[in-house]
């Protein structure tokens, strides 16, 4: 048998999570082949309207990646397919894949949608929830990618039309299921879940009133491509909604309906939907939330919660709703409540949105079955703390909701991980089987008079909404040069790269504008797109008319159309001038540095190091360990000593991994590909050591917050959690036995005026330590005071369990502060108890504070050597929070664990392993093509002043001799391209590709 | 002069305040319209050039953003902008053009609030001032 592994993966499922583990294995030399269930890839993300907490456009952020997957020349994207077998091992599985017939040739579908005109029957469109009703001939969605049209078997009554309107010949009535073994070396499984169904709850009336809806349904409503365009409608009869409620946990937290977890996504969703709806309705729209505890524990979501609150008046009410009754006449709906102080309550909506929660697919236990894979209590994928995307099956990985609920960027950060996995397991046969991309040659343009293509983005209603984009369309064809202008609904769209490329061609342009959203996400896509059509790829201009223009003026259409003339026609003015560049390319030094010796810093080394790259791990302390030094018991009671020691000795076991202990960063110098660090080493500083790398992954941690409230620090009694574990774990244990009332205090440090962040872990650890503490001495009673509990995902489970074992929770919050007190000796607690509407007093013997997570004070001065940014609350940005949770927006630096924020151990791990995941795009590869926009010498003119030289942030300019004159030179690999020395030179010798003097001119005469 | 509708030029730099303005998009920040951007990679790339010919083609005023001090993504361009800054204000001086139609302003990629302020701040100072000419 043959031993080599295949150097292949199957991802399953293509949801952002299989996208996102397809294009890191894809961009790292490995073959994909990524099956979806559905016609189309996209999942739930591409269902969805906005995203939070930063309300971006779901879509809009999506669409690259999208884009990007389907032209991948080592992805192959399997639609309509699912696993019907399983064989072989790890390194060499046998997939039997069935693909179901499409009845459509997808090779000759041009997606044109002629066929669909005159289909006759209609059913319910599965992407808009049912809101609206398609052909039986059909494309899911707009953006779909592969952007091919799928006929409907069981509904379509075989009547012809569309084989005859279609003139490309691709229908096929007569297609059949292909079943086809497919040969990988791994499985990722990334199929998402589906949302619940609150028909088992009669007493919503789901399915019956109308105006109740599902939250994806919401969702599909705000969208501009969905059933109203965008526009905020009522189901029923289409009016404007004044007053909208959201019930919580609908399908979660729930034994009853078999649910007993927590979503972790639907209150923050509901936070989104309810500012989103504000905003679309001009006129005051009321938003009511019925919630048990909000749980915005994510990074940047407390803040989200307060502005919804402050800022958009969205009301939240603390009160399980009983029920929902119709009135027959208005179809309004009346909610039956009852509040915290226990009164039945009743109010009047005219929308109900039902905040449903995540639950596994149908065909999930199947699947687990032909795999040979565990699944958990709720069938969700069993996985385990310490390796957080591995399945009991050595060789298949999984991310994403599959493996329990969870939002967007933690989704995208475990599929890096996994594909990280994979890469680890077949790093052997990297490079085996992928093909390298072949562009058309390139069209030399230099002597052709420039002939522009714009091309005018209406955004769905983004731009459209406020901007006259035909105005601006009719516009720019008188400008000069421009041969050619249209609009599109979406530019970035799959369809409409194609219809560039037609264009380009057609028309024979030399230079394309785009007027849509931001380069700064969007650019790379276009410029790829005109490479394809044979153009350099810097051929290409953008106006940002949406993050600019229409999202800022929404409520001034003319100006904003104006304005979005004036930016077309200086980018076009730009466009005129613009000339072919080259990339310069870069050696690698296949080595990275992780700054971090805690369990993120040590699982990114791992993972490289596995993968054959030497790392150079630094740590500040004289051990590694990190914050895991203090930790005992995971929540779900896993050895956490046991499990930090082995790692250690991996990592000393490993020759690729040089450990530097006591160590400290001093100076970092380089690029991508190419950094240099000093290192000072001991605890005098007594030895510098200067290493040579291609990447660097922060990996810093934080701290435990010392509390200076609740007579801390004053009084032996008063401790925090992180020291109450080392008592309960490292003491002896009969001092509890004295114990007998144990208060703990959540949120301390955490959620006030000081730091409003959530430190998300703190309400699980506090839960975790009383368990504990109850199995040591079974008669305490044990009090845990909160302003939310947030135990979300599994972690609800315990929740149940403490307050079976009679743990008391009891809320507080900012209005009705606690108030602790010394009499006589002894402590005294005194809080409010909202039922029963008194102060209660309590006396308890020990008080535990669970004191939050802050920064690390050290991340300013590594941020400043790395120049990348931190927030508010000091911890580390990455590049963008849905998509990039890993990477910084400079190449080549990465991010993991609690330098990033708050997190679990395992959420840590799973980071590490996607920052490897993402550097190990840059290390496989020997080149790194860099930025072409760099500077450049005219040898005529320069007079050899050396000012630029002195100016020049990166050393990058040197002298040279030429014919006995003194003067400049740039070196490429070191010139990042910022233009200060362009802007300094005195003869205008010096000039910056891409941003050059007569360009930038151009553009502020053209205004 | 209630509908004088001033041409101003903000000149934006790619990694901080051009993603600062995004922000302010993504966050739908309202503001005045009446300015345009143009992006350069570094404020550091600004040549006093630019601003005297926009002040001659009638542009009636330019602000200048960058990153924060110590935040330049390329190390010390923001420092070099405001050396040519506090140069050209003297100039414009000289000139007989009010030095208040050139400022310099730092935000960073976070600051979306920030950018709305600035904006609607110096064009209202703009409006003030009147047409150049
Ligand atoms: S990059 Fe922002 S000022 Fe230099």
């Amino acid at each position: 048998m043959n031993t080599q592994k295949i150097g292949a993966v199957l991802v399953v499922g293509g949801g952002i999570g299989g996208i996102q583990a397809s294009l890191d294995l894809a961009n790292s030399g490995f073959k994909v082949y990524l099956i979806d269930s559905a016609p189309a890839i996209g999942g739930i993300m591409a269902m969805l309207d906005k995203t939070f907490p930063t309300n971006d456009c779901s879509m809009c952020i999506m669409a690259p990646k999208l884009v990007e997957c389907a032209r991948h020349l080592n992805i192959k994207i399997i639609p309509d397919a699912k696993i019907e077998g399983l064989s072989g091992d790890a390194g060499n599985f046998q997939v039997k894949v069935r693909k179901k017939a499409r009845y459509i040739d997808a090779k000759k579908c041009t997606g044109c949608g002629e066929c669909k005109k005159h289909c006759p029957i209609e059913v319910a469109d599965r992407f808009n929830q049912g809101l609206t009703r398609r052909k039986t001939i059909y494309i899911d969605y707009p953006q779909a990618v592969p952007a091919v049209y799928a006929i409907d078997k069981n509904n379509c009554i075989g009547c012809g039309v569309c084989e005859k309107l279609c003139l490309a010949g691709a229908i096929n009535y007569k297609d059949t299921d292909i079943v086809e073994n497919i040969n990988v070396g791994a499985i990722i499984l990334s199929p998402g879940v589906d949302v619940f169904d609150p028909k088992v709850y009669t007493k919503f009336g789901y399915g019956i009133y109308k105006n109740v809806v599902t939250s994806l349904e919401f969702e599909r409503i705000l969208s501009a491509s969905g059933p109203f365009s965008g526009h905020l409608l009522r189901p029923y009869e289409g009016k404007i909604p004044k007053k909208i409620a959201f019930i919580q946990c609908v399908g979660s937290r729930d034994p009853q309906v078999g649910k007993n977890y927590c979503s972790s996504v639907c209150c923050t969703y509901a936070i989104k939907e309810a500012i989103i709806a504000k905003e679309h309705s001009k006129n005051g729209l009321e938003t009511t939330v019925f919630y048990m505890d909000i749980r915005t524990f994510g990074k940047g979501f407390e803040d989200y919660f307060n502005r919804a609150k402050e800022e958009y008046g969205v009301r939240f009410i603390r009160a399980g709703v009983s029920k929902i009754e119709e009135i027959s006449e208005t179809k309004n709906l009346i909610l039956y409540y009852e509040n915290e102080e226990g009164a039945i309550k009743k109010e009047e909506f005219d929308m109900v949105v039902l905040s449903v929660g995540l639950v596994p697919k149908p065909d999930m236990w199947n699947l687990s079955r032909i795999l040979r894979v565990n699944l958990n209590n709720f069938n969700f994928c069993r996985t385990s703390e310490f390796i957080p995307v591995d399945t009991i099956r050595d060789g298949i990985f999984v991310c994403g909701t599959f493996a329990g609920p969870k939002d967007i960027p933690e989704t995208v950060a475990q599929a890096s991980a996994a594909a990280g996995r994979a890469m680890a397991l077949l790093t052997e046969s990297r490079g085996s089987l992928v093909a390298k991309k072949k562009y058309p040659d390139e069209v030399d343009v230099s002597n052709e008079k420039p002939r522009i293509g714009v091309f005018v983005c209406h955004c769905g209603i983004n731009i459209g909404g406020y901007v006259n984009v035909p105005e601006v369309v009719e516009y720019v064809k008188q400008l000069p040069d421009v041969v050619y202008a249209e609009n599109n609904l979406y530019t970035c769209s799959q369809d409409t790269q194609k219809r560039i490329i037609e264009k380009i061609r057609e028309h024979k342009l030399n230079r394309v504008v785009v007027a849509s959203c931001t380069p700064r996400t969007h650019e790379p896509l276009f410029r790829e797109t005109i490479r394809e059509a044979g153009l350099n790829q810097y051929l290409f201009e953008m106006a940002n008319i949406r993050d600019q223009c229409s999202w800022i003026h929404m409520y001034e259409p003319e100006s904003a159309t104006e304005k979005a003339k004036d930016l077309v026609r200086m980018a076009v003015a730009k466009a005129r001038l613009l000339a072919p560049l080259k990339r310069v390319e870069i050696d690698v030094i296949q080595k990275a540095l992780v700054i971090g010796g805690g369990i993120a810093g040590m699982s990114s080394a791992l993972l490289l190091a596995e993968q054959g790259f030497e790392v150079f791990l630094v740590e500040k302390e004289n051990e590694l360990g990190g914050n895991l030094r203090h930790i005992y018991k995971t929540v779900e009671n896993r050895d956490v000593r046991y499990f930090l020691n082995q790692t250690i000795e991996k990592i000393r076991a490993n020759k690729l991994i040089k450990v530097y202990t006591n160590a400290r960063i001093k100076e970092i110098t380089g690029f991508v590909g190419n950094y240099r660090t000093k290192i000072s080493v001991g605890k005098f500083e007594d030895e510098e050591i200067e290493i040579e790398h291609g990447v660097v992954i922060v990996a810093t941690g934080a701290q435990e917050y010392k509390p200076t409230e609740y007579l801390y620090g004053k009084d032996s009694r008063i401790i925090t959690q992180r020291e109450l574990e080392e008592k309960i774990f490292n003491h002896s244990t009969t001092e509890f036995f004295n114990d007998k009332t144990i208060v703990m205090i959540q949120c301390v440090g955490s959620r006030d005026n000081e730091r409003k962040y959530c430190s998300r872990i703190c309400c699980s650890q506090a839960i975790k330590n009383a368990l504990n503490l109850l199995e040591i001495n079974p008669d305490a009673n044990i009090y845990i005071l909160y302003k939310d509990i947030r135990t979300y995902g599994f972690k609800e489970e315990l929740y149940r369990q403490a307050r079976e074992k009679g743990i008391v929770f009891i809320r507080y919050d900012d209005a009705k502060k606690l108030e602790l007190q010394t009499e006589n000796g002894k402590l005294k607690i005194k809080i409010f108890e909202p039922i029963l509407k008194e102060d209660l007093i309590i006396d308890p013997d020990l008080i535990v504070l669970s004191s939050g997570i802050i920064a690390e004070p050290n991340n300013a001065e590594i941020a400043k050597m790395l120049k990348v940014p931190i927030n508010s609350d000091g911890f580390f940005l990455e590049a963008h929070v849905k998509l990039r949770p890993v990477d910084f927006a400079t190449e080549g630096v990465f991010l993991a664990g609690m330098a990033h924020s708050p997190m679990t151990i395992a959420e840590s791990i799973a980071q590490a392993q996607a920052a490897a995941a993402r550097a190990t795009t840059i290390l496989s590869d020997k080149k790194y093509y860099a930025e072409a926009t760099i500077s450049s010498v005219n040898e005529e003119l320069c007079a050899g002043c050396g000012m630029c030289g002195a100016l020049c942030p990166y050393e990058a300019i040197v002298y040279k001799e030429k014919d006995g004159k003194k003067i400049s030179s740039v070196n490429e690999a070191l010139c990042k391209g910022c233009g200060t020395c362009v802007a300094s030179c005195p003869s205008g010798a010096m000039t910056q590709y891409g941003f050059t003097k007569k360009q930038i001119m151009a553009m502020v005469e053209a205004l | 002069m209630s509908d004088y509708k001033p041409k101003i030029i903000v000149f934006c730099c790619n990694w901080c305040s051009y993603a600062g303005a995004d922000l302010a998009g993504v966050s739908r920040l309202q503001m005045n319209p009446n300015f345009r951007i143009i992006r350069t990679m570094c404020s550091g790339r600004i040549e006093p050039e630019f601003i005297l010919t926009a002040f001659k083609k009638g542009v009636d005023g330019i602000l200048l953003t960058g990153c924060h001090p110590g935040d330049c993504h390329y190390i010390s361009g923001n420092y070099k902008a405001l050396r040519r800054y506090n140069a050209l204000k003297l100039l414009l001086k000289e000139m007989g053009i009010d030095d208040r139609r050139l400022k310099l302003e730092w935000i960073s990629a976070g600051e979306g609030a920030r950018f709305q302020e600035v904006i609607n701040n110096f064009i209202k100072t703009i409006t003030e001032l009147g047409p150049i000419v």
